[in-house]
């Protein structure tokens, strides 16, 4: 799914495929996670959340990502906090390496768990 | 320290400015010799500078005025991002990371900033608004135009 953000002309900044395997949301983020589509990724993840109560864990892939901030990381922690409320975990995948010091430098890999491919993140997370 | 460029930017307190003011910012950097990852770093920088006057000192209003001046001087880049918001009560406590209360968001704005500068410089005053100020400078030496 596409979002877009302002008004009259837009701006195409972000792009999220989610989808459910089992007891695990895939969540395929790209484009670039900062104030303007923090709302809208946090929205659509929590969408996805409410509407599958089944869903324990989450794989966050963000291979597409060229850029986040503190704002995408409020993000990643937000959701983080929401699984791990129920035991869950929340798994990240295929980080560029300027997108991967920010989360480094952030703490998040601390409590997250990076993993080398989706295969084998979706494979942890069983 | 001797002035070789300045630009000046205004615009309104809407998100989707962040992208602009660093991108605009990155790109005014990009005169000095700074390495890929050093522009990488400014941008996300001034990308929390930003963020912080339209959240924390407009309140997320998005007809507010902020400001991003940038200048040159010598080897060193000097950024600028002012808003006139509501300002900052207790500069030290906002400095420390992880300051925020909103679950939602890490406290990090300022880290990051002072990561990625070798100086930073926040005046505020209380309802009167916060101007931040970072600099760096360019350990290498900017490449001459060809043929001079």
């Amino acid at each position: 799914m596409l979002f877009t953000s302002g008004k009259g002309d837009v701006y195409l900044i972000m792009d999220l495929h989610a989808e459910v395997k089992g007891a695990t949301l895939l969540a395929r983020v790209a484009g670039e996670i900062d104030l303007a589509v923090a709302d809208t990724l946090r929205s659509a993840l929590d969408r996805e959340l409410d509407g599958n109560a089944g869903i324990r864990h989450i794989v966050i892939n963000l291979y597409g990502v060229n850029y986040i901030d503190s704002s995408g990381l409020g993000v990643l922690l937000g959701r983080y906090k929401r699984i791990s409320r129920n035991g869950g975990s929340v798994f990240i995948v295929g980080a560029q390496p300027q997108v991967r010091r920010i989360i480094e430098m952030s703490g998040l890999l601390r409590i997250m768990q990076e993993c080398s491919s989706e295969a084998d993140a979706l494979n942890r997370a069983g | 320290m001797e002035l070789v460029n300045r630009m000046k930017l205004e615009f309104l307190s809407l998100p989707s400015n962040v992208a602009f003011a660093r991108v605009a910012a990155g790109a005014f950097a990009s005169q000095l010799d700074f390495t890929l990852n050093d522009l990488e770093e400014i941008k996300v920088a001034v990308s929390e500078a930003v963020t912080n006057a339209i959240i924390h000192g407009y309140g997320s209003r998005p007809d507010k005025t902020v400001t991003l001046t940038a200048e040159i001087r010598k080897d060193t880049l000097v950024l600028v991002v002012e808003d006139l918001g509501k300002g900052i009560e207790d500069v030290e406590k906002a400095l420390q990371p992880a300051s925020s209360t909103d679950p939602e968001r890490m406290g990090l704005g300022f880290s990051f900033m002072q990561s990625f500068s070798d100086s930073l410089v926040v005046d505020s005053r209380p309802g009167a608004g916060t101007r931040v100020t970072m600099t760096r400078t360019c350990s290498r030496e900017a490449n001459p135009p060809a043929g001079l």
